[in-house]
């Protein structure tokens, strides 16, 4: 008894330990070592987590528009396929079927215990075969070639399509493949492009905006209808005038279908005749393809070429094929301005609310209370936010705003349905803890020396608060600001519920008075990820798209996130003083 | 002159010296609880305008919170209650119609730690000036050269006045935060152990800049350090344990004490 208490006391000495004739043993749990292994292997789990995440989008997203060979495959029963190999999968082959296979390839199947291995090609032509993609399985090959003058053409329709260019025609003269340098073609090309483009151009912007004019007399008219009832003389006056417009509109209008009804007459003539690499024919408009290359003849410089000129279309154009291709500007336009209205919108009430909750209002228990049911409004779930938005945004506020502004135009709703101002604030809503959480730390966080000082130099509250905490503060509510715009950035679910759509036919901003239009509905990165990936005609072909369009998302949250931490640290700098 | 008087409430020894001015703060039956611990009891004291007050006394015994009284600086503390009157020039201070912000702005103040904001030194030193809507630029200048003058930071500001104030040394931005006290052009001047952080020449300066400020204002200052108290100030008032105990001619106090408390405390045999 007495040995082991001495021993006790005199072990807590380690130096001595040693010299104790009784060992003391070491158990697991108080040597550090495993410990710290364990949680360093969590850490490094997770880096590598993040940093094999980052390197499969960026991967994947990077390299989809270098433009592949393409391979032309005959197989075992002669039939001949051309398409660009996409990917090659292991898998079983159903007993029964490997029976059936020729004697050579039975015996490559039984050799690998019944595996095969087979290769996804891009056939394209989706006119002709029904299918983008299809499977070959290795045994089934008997030659594959990459031979010249197979073509990659990218069509407005129907996807691309893989084969051989037999002629063109231009200017009603038809040229055989042989007769034509490569050069006559592309030239022939560019113009119909240019033509496709103008053509495009009236249809859209011009006839386009004439109806815009149209449909605001149409309203201006039904407004005084509204207002002085229709057999009024201000409405007759106002529906004689509206006739004369409505007339020099469709003057205007008529022109325009004229002119753009004789583009397409030449458009019609200037045509491509393609064969797939069987053979069958496919007569198109040659302004129809939007890109065009022979995919095993050019080199690493040309490669580049195309996989730039992929690159800015994708940037800069709309979607086209049901968002599988083309480009994302939209949605890379709609993402930026609903995270900026979500700011502008999340950083002034935040920032509000916490200075109320902490600088004025007397803590007890309602204060309390606040506080715990803001914290918890960061743990609903975010489609619950949506519904939130949809009804009380959309439709009580919408609707309220709609009868009082925009009756004119009622039962068709302006604000009354989703759109980026009610994305913005439901999302803005939904982070709004986030900055109220951060915002009241950092408050926190200002010495009190420092509101002593001003209030000392006879400084009311609120200057105080104004120009001594806020400032000193500042950086704190960035990294709120930060943090809110993060999540609202990547948010997707709400949205679909408040304004976001597949395909937004018109951008929020554009050269209509008031410029920017708040209640129009938008695209956006996140769920254009999911439309194009998930929800398209085939989602093998979306699914590159996935990857470039990820990376793009992730480039673009990055990229605010990053100009918002630089505005941060420069704020910060100023705090900083010289002495210690 | 100095007038002696008879023990009066909670026992203080008086024996002030009185201005020429008259006086500026009167302290009656003044105590203060920080939630349900007192700090102060019963103080009454009385502050002749234009004279510099010392206050010493051990550590905790109440002098911050007793400086901090007088311009409602204890307000921001939760849970501090007061009983008692402090009148500023017969207006009391504790009325609940007070303007406290323009009681503030009668009332300079210098903490004991330096606390300039984070803004150019031009900035902090017209602080006061700024929260009263001063635009007028020549105004703003001038009061700046003056109060660093004054502050004895002029010299080493005048280059960098658009620089930040933090980037200046612990001593200087004391300097600074009490030309940012007098900028506002109080009557009065609180100061807690404004010297505290500061080097001997730091020191010395401030003190000599107490002396010329004496007389155009009325100076309290709180100091541990009995030479400074004996140097600087007119009166001084011994606190101990939230009592003031003797209050009274600085020469008197130092040299011929009434209180044995007092003497024990500046003959430096506890405290
Ligand atoms: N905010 C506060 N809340 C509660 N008690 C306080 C508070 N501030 C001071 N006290 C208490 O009031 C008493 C007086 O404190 P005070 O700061 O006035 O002392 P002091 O004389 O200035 O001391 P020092 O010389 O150390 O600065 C102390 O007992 C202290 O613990
Ligand atoms: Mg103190």
């Amino acid at each position: 008894m007495t040995v082991s208490y001495l021993n006790k006391t005199v072990a807590a000495d380690a130096g001595q330990t040693m010299t104790m004739a009784r060992k003391r043993v070491t158990d697991l749990s108080s040597q550090g070592e495993p410990f710290l292994w364990a949680l360093g292997g969590a850490l490094a789990f997770g880096c590598i987590m993040i940093v094999g995440f980052l390197v499969m989008v960026l991967w994947n997203g990077l390299s989809t528009f270098y433009p592949k060979s393409i391979a032309a495959v005959t197989l075992t029963n002669g039939e001949v396929i051309a398409g660009e190999p996409s990917r090659v999968e292991r898998y079983k082959l159903a007993p029964d079927i490997a029976e059936q296979l020729p004697p050579k390839a039975r015996a490559m199947v039984a050799a690998d215990d019944g595996f095969a291995l087979r290769t996804l090609y891009r056939t394209g032509n989706f006119d002709l075969y029904g299918d983008d993609f299809r499977w070959v399985p290795e045994h089934n090959v008997a030659k594959r070639e990459y031979p010249n003058g197979l073509y990659f053409a990218e069509r407005v329709e129907w996807g691309v399509f893989i084969g051989r260019i037999q002629g063109f025609e231009a200017g009603g003269a038809k040229k055989e493949a042989g007769n034509f340098a490569e050069s006559e073609m592309r030239a022939a090309h560019a113009e119909a492009r240019d033509r496709f483009h103008r053509i495009r151009n009236i249809e859209k912007d011009e006839i386009g905006s004439i109806n815009h004019y149209l449909n605001k007399e149409r309203l201006g008219l039904r407004g005084i209808e509204l207002r002085n009832g229709i057999a009024s003389p201000e409405y007759a006056a106002a529906n004689e005038k509206f006739n004369a417009r409505a007339q020099e509109l469709q003057i205007r209008y008529d022109e325009l279908a004229a002119e753009a009804k004789a583009l397409r007459a030449e458009d019609a003539a200037q045509r491509v005749y393609l064969a797939d690499i069987g053979g069958r024919e496919k007569v198109l408009p040659l302004s129809t393809i939007v890109r065009l290359y022979a995919a095993n003849d050019i080199g690493f410089f040309q490669k580049i070429g195309v996989y730039l000129s992929r690159w800015a279309e994708f940037l800069t154009e709309e979607p086209r094929e049901a968002n599988t291709e083309g480009g994302v500007l939209p949605a890379i336009f709609g993402t930026f301005a609903m995270t900026v209205l979500l700011v502008v919108a999340v950083a002034p009430f935040g920032v509000i609310t916490a200075l109320y909750l902490r600088e004025y209002a007397k803590q007890g228990r309602t204060v309390a209370i606040v506080r715990v049911a803001v914290n918890n409004l960061a743990g609903v779930p975010s489609i619950v936010y949506g519904v939130f938005g949809l009804g009380f945004f959309a439709y009580i506020l919408g609707g309220r705003i709609d009868r009082l502004f925009f009756s004119e135009n009622l039962p068709n709703p302006t604000f009354g349905t989703g759109g980026l101002l009610w994305a913005s604030l439901t999302l803005a809503l939904l982070t709004v803890p986030v900055v109220i959480v951060a915002t009241e730390e950092a408050l926190a966080a200002v010495p009190r020396s420092m509101r002593e000082g001003s209030l000392a130099c006879g400084a009311s509250k609120w200057q105080t608060i104004t120009r001594i905490v806020l400032p000193r503060a500042m950086p704190g509510i960035m990294t709120g600001i930060i943090l809110a715009m993060a999540r609202g950035a990547g948010e997707v679910a709400p949205l679909m519920l408040v304004g976001v759509v597949k395909l937004a036919p018109e951008l929020p901003v554009d050269g209509f008075f008031p410029f920017i239009h708040l209640e129009r509905s938008f695209m956006h990165l996140g769920f254009h990820i999911f439309d194009v990936g998930f929800q398209s005609r085939n989602s093998e072909a979306g699914k590159p798209m996935v990857f470039v369009t990820t990376m793009l998302l992730i480039c673009l949250i990055a990229a605010m996130n990053l100009a918002a931490i630089v505005i941060r640290n420069r704020m910060k700098r100023k705090f900083k003083g010289s002495q210690f | 002159m100095t007038s002696a008087s008879t023990p009066a409430n909670g026992g203080t020894i008086y024996h002030v010296k009185k201005g020429d001015r008259g006086t500026i703060l009167d302290i009656a039956e003044f105590c203060l609880w920080y939630g349900a611990a007192q700090a102060l009891f019963g103080v009454e004291m009385v502050v002749e305008r234009g004279l510099v007050t010392a206050l010493i006394g051990p550590s905790g015994c109440g002098k911050s919170t007793l400086l901090r009284s007088l311009n409602r600086m204890n307000d921001l503390i939760d849970g501090m209650t007061i009983s008692g009157n402090v009148t500023l020039d017969n207006n009391n201070i504790y009325d609940p119609r007070a303007d406290v912000i323009a009681l503030r702005k009668r009332m300079g103040m210098v903490f004991q730690k330096p606390n300039p904001f984070p803004m150019s030194i031009f900035e902090n030193v017209i602080y006061p000036l700024r929260v009263d809507g001063v635009r007028n630029k020549r105004l703003l200048e001038e009061t700046a050269e003056r109060s660093l003058k004054s502050a004895a930071l002029w010299d080493e500001a005048k280059d960098r006045l658009h620089q930040s104030a933090l980037g200046l040394s612990g001593g200087q931005q004391q300097r600074l935060c009490i030309a940012r006290a007098i900028a506002g052009d109080p009557e009065v001047l609180l100061m807690d152990e404004p010297c505290s952080a500061l080097d001997p020449i730091s020191t010395a300066r401030v003190e000599e800049l107490i002396d010329e400020l004496s007389g155009q204002y009325t100076i309290i200052i709180v100091t541990h350090n009995m030479q400074q108290a004996a140097r600087v100030s007119d009166n001084t008032a011994f606190m101990y344990l939230g009592k003031l105990i003797e209050y009274g001619d600085t020469d008197e106090i130092f040299t011929n004490p009434k209180s044995r408390q007092t003497q024990d405390y500046v003959t430096g045999r506890f405290g």
